[in-house]
């Protein structure tokens, strides 16, 4: 656009850029500064203890179960919601950006009251054998609670956009629900379903406060990387810490790139 | 295979879209559903599709009740008015999509597909995807993916109405012969009365969720059940109290022992035909004629004319 700039234009420029340094990009390049303060073999070093390389992989567990549940539920309820009316309909369509609005460390208090060793849940499943809190399973749960409503806000909007006569026209054809949904309703979507599952990923990969309350943070067993890097700070491994938030960092940022590359693509608004 | 509709009835919360309906549709035949938007008729369709459920009432197709079987085991063809083709799908796959979910070999379906295309001059455009190709072209397409499968019954549900005049007049000649190769079972629902009488061999008229009345075109054109249908079917005007066709108003420069005189109001020629606007004690009428009756009567506006009807009147009841 050929606009000629205006003073006023030209200050909330300078504004807005200055509060994007001085919030993300500033911080980001000290991470990526003080990490690489000594070269590079420290940062591989850092990262390939047993302790970090544990980490990563509890990290991935978590985070590739979780969005595996997100994917299927996220699709399945927005279906729910643009396909179908029944009642308390609104009442779904609110409760799912709860994890929203609700702090992460809430969301593992209430696990922890449910499935606490102690509660009456907790204490059934911990005698039967399944162990919830201060076990990967908890922190499956708190995960897929916090990245729960990613993929529904992704895919309903397109699925109201794209309408239903063609779920219809199959049927007419002869195409069961499954074959109706498969081959036509998942290849529309795909696009803003990528999208969705690229941001529950990085979400999940990220998420901190609420697996820090059901985890237990047992090192070397239910540790995350949001974890480790916390727990390498707080002992003053800065070497470590500064190593692992900068692999988290460089995760995060190829996640978004992503996300921005399918966008587009899907067509969605 | 007929089609019978019985006692139909179905709501939508207050709205009353089919209030007791039962008709019938023979095999091999064309047939319209024809009224205004709101009168029923797509519900209707949509119900014989089995893409609604009534609320009370039948549907039997080819003798057997078909009531509570879903869409996918009905044996119809449905073209949906905006034609909903799978966007992701050339031209070719959207033909294919039905046999290929009927797992038929592929070499069969190829065969079928490329016969389908050439029938709905489409052959050229296999390889588009529906964005690529003109309203026409989608609807052509949308009617050789429903007669893939070799549907007992087609039904169309508005299949012209988003396109250009020009484009509709071609498709619905080019609709009324395929019906003459195919002999397929079809209903037509459709908001254009010209469309129905053009295309269709027997015509349902609807209006607020009921069948008014049911026949062969001129049929109905020449002797609607009441006022309602007469004015929905064609031109009308109003000759003391009474409604009459225009073009059923003869003029004439003498008077006769039956006619009326009336002043020349004005005169539109439109080519083949000219419209006189009339009045006669006050009353504003118009009569159809020919341009060139028009001209040997010289009528320009403020002339006396002579007028006469013949055909069919109706006493104007609601």
């Amino acid at each position: 656009m050929a606009e000629t700039p205006t003073a006023a234009r030209w200050s909330i420029r300078v504004v807005v850029l200055g509060y994007l340094l001085v919030l993300l990009v500033l911080p980001l390049a000290l991470v990526v500064r003080r990490t690489f303060a000594h070269g590079i073999s420290p940062v591989f070093d850092a990262l390939t203890t047993s302790a970090a390389a544990h980490a990563f992989q509890i990290t991935a567990t978590v985070a590739g179960v979780a969005v595996v549940a997100n994917t299927i539920f996220g699709v399945g309820v927005a279906l729910l919601l643009v396909r179908h009316r029944f009642p308390g309909r609104r009442l779904l369509d609110a409760v799912i950006d709860l994890p929203v609005a609700v702090s992460p460390v809430v969301v593992g208090l209430a696990l922890t009251l449910i499935y606490g060793s102690r509660e009456p849940i907790g204490g059934w499943l911990t005698r039967n054998g399944l162990q919830i809190i201060f076990s990967l399973p908890g922190m499956v749960l708190a995960t897929i609670f916090v990245g729960m409503p990613l993929v529904v806000r992704a895919v309903a909007p397109v699925l109201e956009e794209i309408g239903d006569e063609q779920e219809q026209a199959a049927y007419t054809l002869g195409a069961s629900a499954w074959q109706t949904f498969r081959r036509i309703t998942l290849p529309s979507i795909r696009g803003a379903l990528a999208y969705g599952v690229v941001l529950a990923l990085a979400r999940s990969l990220g998420e901190y406060g609420a697996v820090a309350v059901v985890s237990g943070r047992i090192v070397g067993q239910t540790q995350t990387i949001t974890l480790f890097v916390e727990e390498r700070f707080d002992n003053f491994d800065q070497s470590a810490a500064y190593s692992a938030a900068f692999a988290l960092a460089v995760v995060a940022v190829l996640s978004l790139v992503i996300a921005r590359r399918i966008r587009p693509a899907g067509g969605t608004a | 295979m007929s089609i019978i509709a019985r006692n139909v009835t179905k709501r939508f919360g207050a709205f009353t879209a089919l209030d007791d309906v039962t008709i019938e549709v023979a095999t091999g035949s064309l047939t319209a559903l024809l009224g205004p938007s709101g009168s029923g008729k797509s519900t209707l369709l949509r119900v014989i599709a089995g893409l609604d459920t009534p609320d009370t009432g039948t549907v039997e197709i080819g003798g057997s009740d078909a009531t509570r079987l879903p869409p996918q085991r009905r044996d119809v063809g449905f073209v949906f008015q905006h034609y909903a083709p799978f966007k992701h799908m050339t031209v070719a796959r959207n033909v294919a999509f039905g046999l290929s979910i009927r797992k038929r070999p592929k070499a069969e379906i190829r065969g079928r597909v490329q016969e389908l295309l050439e029938l709905v001059h489409l052959e050229k455009f296999a390889d588009r995807y529906p964005a690529q190709l003109s309203g026409g072209q989608r609807q052509r397409m949308a009617l050789a993916r429903a007669l893939a499968v070799e549907p007992r019954v087609l039904l169309l549900d508005e299949p012209f109405g988003a396109l250009d005049a020009q484009v509709r007049k071609e498709l619905r000649i080019w609709l009324r012969r395929l019906h003459d190769d195919l002999h397929v079972t079809t209903v037509i629902v459709t908001h254009d009365q010209e469309e129905a009488m053009e295309v269709a061999d027997e015509v349902v008229v609807m209006s607020d969720g009921t069948v008014a009345q049911v026949g062969a075109p001129q049929d109905i054109y020449d002797n609607p059940v009441n006022d309602w249908v007469m004015t929905f079917l064609g031109p009308v005007t109003n000759l003391k109290g009474a409604l009459i066709r225009p073009h059923d108003l003869v003029l004439s420069a003498d008077s006769t022992a039956e006619s009326i005189p009336a002043t020349v109001v004005g005169v539109t020629r439109l080519g083949f035909e000219t419209r006189i606007a009339l009045t006669y004690e006050g009353q504003e009428l118009w009569a159809q004629v020919t341009s060139e009756v028009a001209d040997q009567l010289g009528l320009a506006p403020g002339s006396t004319v002579y007028v006469r009807h013949r055909g069919p009147v109706m006493q104007v009841t609601s």
